[in-house]
């Protein structure tokens, strides 16, 4: 199977690599996969206010899985929450040209982002709390 | 150097130059049907083919009468597994095979269960190898066949054949072994191995594509089978269809050119694995290597990277051509089915490699795959989840997963 130019771009230049602070208040964190399954995302993002400042990605996969995570991270940047949210793994699909059998590749990473934000929202509902 | 080294050795292998010297006088010269009796074209075509199958028996120690020449080895796989099943339904309808065979083997084991067989599929020991009491206490009186694999085409192991052998003749229970790994590459004999049937495919040992060969014993027992491809009634009946002279003509020369090197070639091949094996396990930790580690080929390893996974990897490593343990290149995510009977995790199954070593291999080359293997592997535990969680101490197999599948 060959793989399209922009897989192979964001594999090869994967952006945004790393990791945040997991306990910061404003960083929401999102794991998704499971080791058995042969991939697992780590997909992290920062916030001010409402805006996503920052986004950064590990993943243990095939190339589709590291280009979608990749691409996603690229994308969050300087997106709102609300942006954020409506991200599809479909459009991960189209912009990668992932064939059919690495569509689950791009499911995950739209899983990555739902947990990421999901974490954060928990986060700062758990801070007003307080 | 070459563009894309190749270390796909068990997939194929080039054919020898030697061994298309040999072929080509059949497309041209020698091209008549090697069953046509009534003129010189046929006579000579059926030279050819004799002295080819005369050379393929000497090389496993059968009879020239007890070769059948097929398309391959999964062919010769059907032939003896169907041809048995049908041939021995009166005498019972059971079928022992292992779960580590290749699916040349394991499919048509399935289509006969669905067929009313029954069959079972021994566990080997989590070094590959079969345990001899499991085969033992498996064969029953209803048992016809028992088809292990000589060598195993993704970790390498040799299972003990003789003693496999040893076992099935005394219970009275025919013995077929694919041995598509290992003629050509370790001595194969069928007499002091007690072996009944034997596949073969000459495109692993540097012959031709689309030609293979089923040993079926003659004598002691004679075993008779059903044929699959019914026709003209060539080979004795048993696979119908004109012969492809120039393959079974490159086949026989292929094979008589490694047994001729196989002492040099062997030893040449172990240092080279061994090298590549040190070099790579040198530098990264968290490697294992698949299966018994003495009793295996040398031209083969399969070593699982842990927190990496198999087709990023070899996405990472485009300069070398070797093959995932995962299958997750194909449609199913189901990573290899030999690791997973050899109770490898499922996490390591999907990050293992197969590397292998053949005539063409060089030092230069091997040095140069082992960088690129380390780099790669480097430059994915840099990008891996996994990898950061276990620097972080955290054990993996207390992490809550959610399972997208």
């Amino acid at each position: 199977m060959a793989y399209s130019e922009k897989v192979l771009d964001h594999y090869n230049n994967p952006r945004n690599v790393g990791s945040l602070d997991k306990t910061a208040l404003n960083v929401g964190t999102g794991l998704v996969g499971a080791p058995e399954c042969g991939d697992v995302m780590k997909l992290q993002i920062q916030i001010e206010g409402d805006t996503i400042v920052d986004a950064k990605f590990r993943t243990y996969g095939c190339g589709s899985a590291i280009a979608s995570s990749s691409l996603a991270t690229e994308w969050l940047k300087g997106k709102t929450v609300t942006e954020a949210l409506s991200i599809k793994n479909t459009d991960i699909v189209q912009e990668l040209d992932l064939p059919p059998v690495k569509i689950h590749c791009s499911v995950l990473a739209e899983d990555a982002i739902k947990a990421a934000l999901e974490d954060i929202r928990q986060k700062q509902a758990g801070g007003q709390q307080e | 150097m070459k563009k894309t080294i190749f270390m796909d050795y068990q997939s194929t292998t080039p054919v020898d130059k030697r061994v298309v010297e040999a072929m080509v006088p059949c497309f041209t010269e020698v091209y008549g049907n090697s069953s046509s009796r009534n003129h010189q074209f046929g006579w000579d075509a059926e030279d050819a083919v004799k002295a080819s199958r005369e050379t393929v028996a000497t090389l496993i120690g059968a009879k020239e009468s007890e070769i059948i020449f097929t398309s391959g080895a999964t062919e010769s796989n059907n032939l003896a597994i169907f041809g048995v099943a049908e041939m021995y339904r009166e005498k019972g309808n059971h079928i022992i095979t292992c779960a580590t065979e290749h699916n040349a083997v394991l499919d048509p084991c399935e289509t006969l269960e669905k067929r009313g067989y029954k069959v079972t599929r021994l566990i080997p020991k989590p070094d590959g190898i079969l345990d001899l009491e499991d085969l033992e206490k498996a064969i029953t009186a209803e048992t016809i066949l028992v088809s292990i694999m000589y060598v195993n085409n993704e970790i390498g192991v040799i299972q003990p054949i003789a003693e496999i052998g040893k076992i099935c003749r005394s219970k009275g229970v025919l013995f077929h072994t694919d041995a598509t790994q290992a003629v050509g590459k370790i001595p194969v004999c069928v007499e002091k191995d007690s072996i009944d049937l034997l596949s073969m495919s000459a495109h692993k040992f540097y012959g031709p594509k689309g030609v293979g060969a089923l040993f079926v014993r003659r004598r002691n027992p004679r075993v008779r089978l059903s044929p699959l491809v019914h026709g003209g009634g060539q080979e004795r009946g048993m696979r119908s269809g004109t012969l492809n002279v120039p393959g079974i003509v490159g086949m026989a020369k292929a094979m008589e050119l490694c047994i001729q090197e196989m002492p040099t070639e062997t030893a040449r091949l172990l240092a080279l694995r061994n090298r590549f094996e040190t070099q790579v396990m040198g530098a990264l930790d968290y490697c294992f290597i698949n299966g018994n580690k003495d009793r295996r080929i040398a031209g083969n390893t399969s070593i699982s990277f842990a927190y990496v996974e198999g087709e990023g990897l070899m996405m990472a490593m485009p300069e070398i051509a070797v093959s995932s343990g995962s299958a997750c290149t194909s449609s199913s995510l189901e990573p290899s089915h030999v690791l997973k009977a050899l109770g490898v995790k499922d996490e390591l199954a999907h990050s293992s490699i197969r590397f292998g070593f053949g005539r063409f291999s060089t030092e230069e080359e091997t040095d140069f795959a082992a960088l690129k293997v380390v780099q790669a592997v480097k430059k994915l535990r840099e990008m891996s989840p996994l990898y950061e969680m276990v620097m972080e101490g955290i054990d993996l197999s207390t992490v809550k997963w959610t399972d997208h599948h």
